[in-house]
């Protein structure tokens, strides 16, 4: 059995699935004061009566790193920052201990310029003095090259307690994501280190040794072990949590659109046949650009309780929420008001929702009923466009080559999965105005839970292999090595394949439930005057996002299980 | 500090990364891979205010309003060079729609060595990517007077051959001096046709020029010729191979230099055309232009090994500049006086010349007969035969032609023996028509 678990921003949900799908679940409020309270709570509820050794394992989504972040509520964190020429790296600077320091790589990997290590010394001074204890390293075509960063970290000894090196980080070039991503892993290390450790000490005082993973914004998991190394991985898994949990539903071969309808926001994804897309660049967490492997995610501000309001005759829903629906005592019209009058089983107050719908149908002149049908339908349409301009950007992304240009996959989704309070009417509705056929997730109210609990363990790496200075080096995995020039595309797309379930199973992977994929193999002949003196090899592979084998037949017994249509009790718009 | 672009810029990136001549040519899959790296690196695409986009492709009937194919248009271009032509035309739709202010279009391959008619590859160029962009956009938004100001170290031959003729678009080429390098000419006094004589203006510069020279050449000769030209769009031809590092030049300018250059003469679009030094110079030239575009604080994009004491000009470089900027500027301001006395002494103008097509090796004889219309730039018809036999006629009727010029063109159409050529073609840009006949 596996326990999922996702802290979201009022509920935390938790599920123990096995052999039969959902064998327990449970719903605690969310305590931000003291996570760890309603992490316990949950886990109480539903280890209950199971025996330990029969849980292999406890996946947790938490907003701990997120909302630290989102708060500024994070410890001094030391930057050194080696730039060389190009835009001025104080352009970077993401907080008071940012230093730049000399050092130069160019595109190559080639030193052109060398660190000066009296510099870095009487930095990492300073920062002691200041009594600074994490510290991020990142250079400049570091992937290229990490010998800079790798001096740097030397000379900083064991004085601090986390060091971070920017090469580490992902394979992708961008230095200023670099910079961003290697500062908010080391911003968030105490944290999260200091929540797992408490999180790991009550399971064991309890007498549950349960190995932890945890749930990251590309949807896949990692072992606590692993997320030492990188806590930064853990921000966003909130969003990814759901999109992985709507997984099992989604129909093979077809692109589906997963909407997760809340009160505020409706947060979109787009899934390629069980496959959900990711951000080309990494995560974005307010001003932070990072490169963090995260879902692609749009998020729309229009929700269920968003504000109707009528101007010009016009219909116009939020973008804010200032309340609950009327129907739940809230004192301004919404979406959900409109359901409720449309005859919407939300168990509300249907005199209350329909005073708020009266208001509109005057502005509009109609009746109510139609008033609450042109808000609905203004909802759903709005939904619509909005998931419309996100395949557009998807396929609007660049490419580099003629053949993709010409032969690229477009994203083409035929379906739709919602979550949500009022899924099942705004799935209904939206099958009927639009050609996509609607589902509702089946229990989507533990989808996020569920999505924690039977993600995979995932990974990237990438490898470059440059005949003509004789090297193949794997940034994130700190791997170099000499090769001769007779080295092939081939074998080193095998090698970056062989490095990938290393890393993977490293992290917490089952090592016969590796999914891999090639995202890119690029080759270049290398011409100097006239003569081919190399060849230059990028290649970048993946464990995908997706659901354990095992547990994928346990959820698809769940979906014929489910049965539950959702109608209107009277009048459906 | 949140980096913010002052000017929105556009920016098409298209590296055709599984394209090339032949695997060692210079214009191979390799050649902007190292830029892209840099530009990557530095994050620039991150900088709010860039833009992306996606190259669209260009059409056929988007290259019949600039060239005459022999024998038609798949037989002398590909995908790539279509997706090249697209992606100028990408931005130059950005910038007329408002979506962004200035754009630059990265592509390769390039196309400024292509003339009005083609017949093969020459220096590297298929169609003519700013001429494809520049039509398409007079079409489309209905936009007049247009300068194209060439930064390439060799001398834009082919965009210089399409507009000689045409009073409304200026022609700018600063290029190292045509008695030392490739394609050989873009001589001071050439000026233009009959009709729209002063439309073209070239601006040789000794070899070894550097910084200092370029935008001296900018502020003396460039500037002024486009604050009397007053044109509604600047075009840039960036090509970057007047870098101190190139292989094929012989040059001595740096990235700073392009940034400054491209600062000063404020190009609404900016379209990559030649540039060999791949590792050396195009990685920091393409941020240093992206930057200056932008408005962005370039002043520490360096190439590794720049050293301005290095690569100083010959002393006398200055004044040869100054000179020239004199003459050129003379010449200019007394061109519509030569256009005046064209029209008053002549009724038909004839030119003949010899094309050579290096790179697919191909010699082009061309007899050019032009009406020296006392009204508009005149119909103009291309008698051409290549040294593998291929024989055309091609009639241009241009855009503004006055009633008498389109009568004539399609007289000069109907009437020619087409028997004794392979095709002729006629192109009427006054309605946008494209007709071929063979025998």
């Amino acid at each position: 059995m596996i326990i999922g678990l996702d802290v979201g921003g009022t509920h935390t949900d938790v599920v123990l699935l096995g052999e039969h799908g959902i064998e327990c679940r449970a719903k605690v409020p969310t305590t931000h004061d003291d996570l760890l309270l309603c992490v316990w709570k949950g886990l109480e509820a539903v280890t209950l009566g199971v025996r330990p050794h029969d849980v292999e394992r406890i996946v947790l989504s938490t907003t701990l790193t997120t909302n630290a972040i989102a708060e500024e509520k994070l410890p001094p964190v030391g930057m050194i920052v080696s730039s060389g020429p190009g835009l001025d790296p104080e352009f970077f600077r993401t907080n008071e201990h940012y230093y730049t320091v000399s050092g130069s790589i160019d595109h190559r990997g080639r030193e052109i310029q060398p660190l000066e290590p009296m510099e870095i010394e009487a930095v990492a001074a300073k920062l002691r003095k200041e009594g600074v204890r994490h510290v991020g390293v990142v250079g400049k075509f570091s992937v290229r090259n990490p010998k800079h960063e790798t001096q740097i970290q030397e000379i900083l000894g064991d004085h601090f307690e986390y060091v971070v090196l920017g090469h580490r980080l992902s394979g992708n070039l961008n230095f200023p994501r670099r910079i961003a991503t290697a500062y908010l892993n080391a911003a968030v290390y105490p944290l999260h280190k200091k929540f797992f450790d408490a999180v790991r000490r009550s399971l064991k005082k309890n007498g549950l040794p349960i190995p932890i993973h945890i749930l990251k914004a590309d949807g896949g998991t990692m072992s606590f072990d692993a997320s030492l190394d990188l806590p930064g991985q853990t921000i966003l898994s909130g969003p990814a949590a759901s999109v992985m949990g709507s997984l099992p539903f989604a129909s093979e071969g077809v692109d589906t659109i997963v909407l997760d309808i809340g009160g505020t926001t409706t947060d979109m994804a787009v899934l390629v046949g069980t496959a959900p897309l990711l951000a080309e660049q990494g995560a974005e967490l307010g001003s932070f650009r990072t490169l963090i492997r995260a879902l692609k995610t749009t998020s729309l501000a229009l929700g269920g309780d968003s504000v109707v309001r009528v101007q010009n005759g016009r219909i116009h829903l939020g973008p804010d929420r200032l309340g609950p629906a009327m129907a739940f005592g809230g004192s301004s019209p919404t979406p959900t008001d409109a359901i409720v009058v449309l005859g919407g089983d939300l168990k509300g107050d249907r005199d209350a929702a329909a005073r708020g719908m009266a208001h509109v149908a005057q502005a509009l002149g109609v009746s109510v009923q139609d008033a609450a049908r042109q808000v609905f339908d203004a909802a759903c349409r709005r939904i619509l466009d909005a998931a419309e301009d996100m395949v557009q950007a998807i396929n609007a992304k660049p490419v580099y080559t003629v053949h993709e240009l010409l032969e690229g996959y477009q994203v083409q989704p035929k379906e739709l999965l919602v979550l949500g309070g009022p899924a099942p009417y705004f799935a209904k509705r939206l099958q009927e105005i639009s050609s996509y056929s609607a589902r509702v997730v089946p229990q989507w109210e533990v989808a996020n839970a569920v999505g924690a609990a039977l993600a995979r363990t995932t990974c990237e790496l990438t490898l470059f292999v440059d005949t003509e200075r004789g090297i193949a080096t794997a940034p994130e995995e700190a791997f170099h090595q000499p090769v001769k020039r007779d080295f092939t595309l081939d074998k080193a797309v095998s090698l970056a394949l062989e490095l990938l379930s290393h890393k993977a199973v490293r992290e917490g992977a089952t090592p016969d439930d590796l999914e891999t994929e090639v995202l890119e193999k690029l080759q270049f002949n290398m011409v100097r005057g006239f003569y081919t003196t190399g060849k230059y090899y990028r290649v970048k592979v993946q464990v995908k996002p997706g659901l354990i084998g095992h547990y994928r037949s346990v959820m698809q017994r769940m979906q014929n299980a489910y049965t539950a249509v959702p109608c209107f009790s009277a009048g459906s718009p | 500090m949140m980096l913010r672009a002052a000017s929105k810029t556009g920016l098409v990136f298209f590296p055709a990364f599984d394209w090339a001549i032949s695997p060692t040519h210079p214009e191979r899959e390799e050649r902007l891979l190292y830029t892209q790296d840099q530009i990557f690196e530095e994050g620039l695409l991150d900088i709010d205010g860039i833009v992306e986009f996606k190259p669209d492709l260009a059409t056929v009937d988007d290259v019949r309003r600039v060239h005459f194919c022999a024998p038609d248009e798949r037989s002398v271009l590909t995908e790539s060079h279509l997706i090249s032509a697209g992606g100028a035309m990408t931005i130059a739709k950005a910038v007329m729609e408002g979506q962004v202010e200035r754009g630059f279009a990265l592509v390769r391959p390039p196309g400024h060595h292509a003339m009005r008619v083609v017949h093969g590859a020459r220096g590297f160029c298929n169609i003519n990517i700013e001429a494809i962009m520049i039509e398409r956009l007079r079409a489309v938004y209905g936009v007049d007077r247009i300068a194209i100001v060439d930064t390439d170290c060799h001398h834009g031959d082919g965009t210089q051959d399409i507009y000689w003729h045409d009073p409304d678009t200026l022609f700018i080429s600063i290029h190292q001096d045509g008695r030392t390098l490739y394609p050989g000419s873009g001589f001071h006094h050439e000026l233009g046709g009959p009709t729209a004589m002063g439309a073209t203006i070239n601006i040789p510069l000794p070899p070894r020029t550097s910084e200092e020279g370029f935008l001296r050449a900018m502020e003396k000769i460039v500037l002024p010729i486009l604050e009397e030209f007053r044109p509604e769009l600047i075009v840039n031809s960036a090509g970057q191979d007047n870098h101190y590092t190139d292989p094929i030049t012989n040059m001595n300018f740096s990235a700073q230099g392009y940034a400054t250059l491209t600062s000063m003469l404020r190009p609404h679009i900016a379209v990559l055309e030649g540039g060999y030094s791949i590792e050396g110079a195009l990685p920091y030239v393409n941020v240093g232009i992206i930057l200056a575009l932008a408005g962005v604080d370039y002043s520490k994009v360096k190439e590794p090994d720049y050293d301005p004491e290095r690569i100083r000009q010959s002393s006398d470089t200055n004044a040869y500049i100054d000179r020239m900027a004199e003459e050129i500027l003379g010449y200019f301001r007394r061109c519509p006086e030569f256009i005046a006395k064209n029209r008053a002494t002549k009724e038909f103008a004839q030119r003949e010349r010899t094309i050579y097509y290096d790179t697919d090796n191909i010699l082009e004889n061309q007899k050019e007969r032009l009406r020296v219309c006392p009204v508009c730039s005149g119909v103009l018809a291309i008698d051409s035969l290549t040294d593998r036999g291929y024989h055309i006629y091609a009639v241009h009727i241009p855009r503004k032609a006055c009633p008498d010029c389109v009568a004539l063109g399609y007289d000069w159409f109907d009437s020619v023996n087409v028997r004794s050529y392979d095709r002729v073609f006629l192109q009427d840009r006054t309605t946008d028509r494209y007709q071929v006949k063979k025998a």
